[in-house]
Parts: C-alpha cells; structure tokens; sequence
C-alpha cells in the first residue's frame, strides 16, 4: 500500500513534469489561452461595470468577476485535458505507457498535475491584466498561495471528470460536443459573474452543489480581502472532489488499446 | 529442442472476443536471445497474443510465462522483464528524442544515477548523439522506430516484444532499424519476438518462424524447415505459407486495423 502511494506519487510528478516539459517546447497554446481572459475581463467586464446592472455589494464589478473570470479560464483548460486521452489512444502512447509499471493513479494523476500549471499560468495571466486595468486585488504571500491550491485542486477536479468522459466516448468527435455541452452550463450554475443571491432558487440549487462555485468562493476571498474563514471549507471541498474524481478516472481509465 | 527455461513460453493460450476465438490454443517457447517471428496476415491474431504478452489482456485459457513469471499473476514483474514497441508510433513529436528516452527511463525505475548516462549511451548506440536535443516530430521514420527501440531498451529487459516493426518503412530505414536490432541482441543477449506479415522479413532477420492464420499456429521452425516441407525446391517462404494454412497471404483485416495501418505508415514513410 505505502510502494503503492508512493510509486503513484512519483510516476505522477515524472509525468507531470514531461508534460511541463512540452508546454516549454511551443509555449503558443498560452500565448492564445491568454486571449479569453482578456476578453472576458476587458470587454464583458468593463461594459457591464458600466451599466451597474448586477450589485455586488462592496466590490466593484470588475473586482467582483475577476475570479470567475480566472476560474473560468482554469475550468476550460482542464475540460478539454481528456483530448490528450483519446490522443495518445490513437496513436500508439497509450498503449506503451499501459505496458510499463506505473500505477493508472499516475496517469491520471500526471495530467491533472499538467493542467493544474497550465491553470497557474492562466492565473498569471489574469493577474497582470487586472493590473492592467486598475482592478484592486489583494496580494500577499498566503493569498497566492492560496491561489496556486485553489486552482491546481479545481483545474484537477475537472481534468479528471474530462478524462472520464474521454474514457467513455472514445472519440475526438463525440468528446468535443459533450465538452462544448457542459462547459457553458458549469460556468452559469456558478457565482463567476453573478452572485448566487440573484439566481432563482432551482439554479442556485445547482451552484451549490457545482465545484467551479467553490473555486470562485475561495478565490473571490483570497484575491478580494485576503482570506475569509471559507476558504479552508472551499479547498477541503475541492480536496476530496479532486481525489475522489482522480479514483473513479483511474478506473474508467483505457486497460488496453484493441 | 525446448531447453529447461525458455524466455517465452506459452501454452494452449486462447483469447476470445464473444464467439470470435482470436487466439485458438496456441502454444510455442522462445529461447534467450532468440528472434522469433510470428508471421501471419492482418486479423491473424498477431497483435491479440502479444497484447496478452505483454499483460493488457487477460487470457481465456491457457497460460503464458515470461522469463519464469506467470503474465496473469506474476504481472508487474513480466512488465519489468519485457521491452515492448507498438505498432503506431508511441514517441512524444513533441519532446526531444532525449526526453523521450529519459522518461521510460524513469518510469520504468532505471537507478536516479543511471538514468542520464543510459539515455545518453542509448543515443550513441543508435548514432543519434547529434539528434538528442531535437524535437521527434522532426524525425525520420527509421530514427523514430530506433527511438522506440531505445525506449523499450533502457531497463535492459529479458524480452524485447514489437508489433510490426518495420511497417511503412523504406528497405534503407528496415534494413539500418534490424541493425540495430541485432547488436542489441549481441550486446544483452535479449530475445526478440516480433509480428510481421512481410514474408521476405521474417524469412531474412529470424531464427524461427510461427506460421499463424486464424488464430492458430500452422507452423513452427526455421524458416528453411518450413520450405523443405512443402517438398518443392526453392520454395519460398511465402510457399511455405500457403502450404501449411492453404491460404494466400491477402490483406485482410478491419476497417479499425486498415486505417491504423495506413495512419502508421503515412507517419513513418
């Protein structure tokens, strides 16, 4: 059981760090996941801060989307992670990777690692443009750290729950219709651009239950006011969404390539 | 002559799909450091006994043993003494060919202190020093089937399992690929079993040859004691083939298989 963990634990952190590896390679995939953001908070943001349609009580709106905006721009990167699933089964790197001793957990884990700093670049990217844009944030050493938990567990979360999906449908096709599908209905069902209390009551049903709801809580503390009592319920949600959704990814991982 | 431990051993092995028996009882030993071919057209079952080999699938009935483990019960440790290059390409285009090596190194255990040096010794083994820090996708055919080999080398294995090697290589690239095969061979004494449905392959590169069509084993032997049992002089291997399955040697296979095949050698060609 401890070989076990800690086979999984460093198989995972070799192939998390091959995967950093290729990021380095051809950084153009951050170069154009920045752009979302950008748009979001920029166009989207300061228009709708104008019109003063939704109160946010003590923030500013574009304070106030700031981190639904950063968790939106996570939760996309990872949503998508179990394309390199059905990629590597097309080609013959699945198959390989099955064959050596490493613990399906690692696989699993490995790419949940992989988006998660795909995440902390994206956080970057938000953060200097909310500089940009004169959006006060808070910023000390514990709310950043409290970030890089929040987005690696939430982008972990979702990468795992993508790779399920990949697991199931086995085709690039059907895989980016069913990603397209929840994508934009997770972001709704959440705080990320409104507060909950505006929502009808079935919706805000949904938000609570909705994992990308707790990102943008302990975000919104940390990046806002530095940290609320929340914040450690939020990750401890997240935690054990992440780990539990990791197991289950581990088992509806491919055996064997036919 | 089967001597007291054969590297590969297999006996009565079945695999089946529903009704469909890909792999019918077959049973057949390979010695250490021998190079086995197991000859057959598509949809023989080449690829279904290897995928049971190499522990992915779990078979019917029967039993295998690699190197004295048990493929079902003893897995991980087959896993540890077995090298294995599929068919599709299974590099990463987008790491460096060192990369590429350091990564099975690692996951496959080799020693933290050895890792660099074995990856490095690879490359020089292979005349790829100067492509090290080049990206694979960059690569030639040939040097991605040699990056493979290197892959599946670095934990210095018992066995070295590889499905259709040289499909949609040029003769320049198969030919430089069985060099390097054989001084791998001559170096660790490993044993290399590979699929192929290339006659002339088989009959060139092997000590022995499993004839296998529809699931069985027609044949086993030299590639020259098959011929001379057809008792036609300058029979071919080909020949040979027909005479023990009553078969030509046609293409046939699924759409999934056809198209992989091609995607494979559209990559490598």
């Amino acid at each position: 059981m401890l070989h076990y963990l800690s086979q999984t634990l460093k198989k995972s952190l070799v192939l998390a760090e091959t995967e950093t590896r290729k990021l380095l390679h051809d950084p153009t995939e951050l170069i154009s996941r920045a752009i979302q953001p950008i748009l979001w908070l920029g166009i989207f943001g300061e228009a709708l801060s104008k019109v003063r349609a939704i109160s946010t009580p003590g923030l500013t709106y574009l304070q106030f989307i700031t981190p639904g905006i950063l968790t939106q721009s996570v939760v996309f990167v990872a949503i998508f992670y179990g394309l390199y699933v059905i990629m590597d089964r097309d080609t013959g790197v699945l198959q390989k990777l099955l064959v050596t001793p490493t613990p399906r957990l690692a696989l699993v884990w490995g790419k949940m690692a992989a988006a998660g700093i795909r995440g902390l670049s994206q956080a970057l990217i938000v953060f200097l443009f909310a500089l940009l844009l004169g959006i006060r944030l808070h910023v000390t050493l514990w709310s950043v750290l409290g970030v890089v938990v929040i987005v690696m567990l939430g982008a972990s979360f979702f990468t795992g729950l993508s790779m399920i999906v990949a697991a199931i449908v086995k085709t690039r096709e059907r895989f980016m219709g069913i990603g397209q599908v929840i994508t934009l209905p997770l972001f709704f069902a959440s705080s990320a651009i409104y507060p909950v209390a505006i929502m009808p009551g079935w919706l805000q049903a949904v938000a609570n239950v909705n994992p990308l709801s707790y990102m943008v809580d302990g975000l919104r503390a940390l990046m806002l006011t530095g940290g609320s009592a929340r914040v450690g319920f939020d990750i401890a949600v997240l935690a054990v969404a992440a780990l539990a959704i990791s197991m289950l990814s581990a088992w509806f991982y491919p055996k064997v390539v036919l | 002559m089967p001597s007291p431990s054969p590297i590969i051993q297999v006996s009565g092995l079945t695999k089946r799909f529903g009704d469909l028996a890909a792999v019918d009882d077959i049973s057949f030993a390979v010695e250490a450091g021998e190079i086995f071919a197991f000859l057959g057209p598509n949809g023989a079952g080449k690829s279904t006994t290897i995928k049971v080999l190499i522990t992915l699938l779990k078979p019917t009935s029967g039993t295998a043993a690699i190197d004295g483990h048990d493929i079902v019960r003893q897995a991980s440790e087959v896993r540890r003494s077995i090298g294995y290059v599929p068919q599709m390409i299974s590099v990463d285009g987008t790491l460096t060919a060192y990369e590429n090596l350091m990564l099975m190194a690692r996951l496959y255990d080799v020693p933290r202190a050895e890792q660099k040096e074995r990856a490095r010794e690879m490359l020089a083994f292979l005349n790829m020093e100067g492509h090290a820090d080049a990206l694979v996708r960059t690569f030639s055919g040939g040097m991605i089937r040699k990056i493979e080999v290197g892959q599946a080398m670095l934990h210095r294995p018992k066995a070295l399992l590889l499905d259709e090697p040289t499909t949609g290589l040029d003769p320049v690239a198969r030919q430089n690929v069985w060099e390097h095969l054989f001084d791998l061979r001559g170096k660790f004494n490993t044993t290399i079993f590979f699929s192929t449905h290339n006659m002339e392959e088989a009959d060139e590169v092997s000590d022995r040859v499993a004839v296998m069509n529809r699931g069985k084993i027609a044949a086993t032997g030299t590639a020259d004691e098959l011929k001379t049992k057809t008792g036609k002089p300058d029979a071919t291997l080909e020949d040979a083939f027909i005479f023990f399955t009553g078969n030509q040697l046609q293409e046939t296979g699924n759409f999934r298989e056809i198209r992989r095949m091609r995607k494979t050698q559209q990559r490598l060609g």
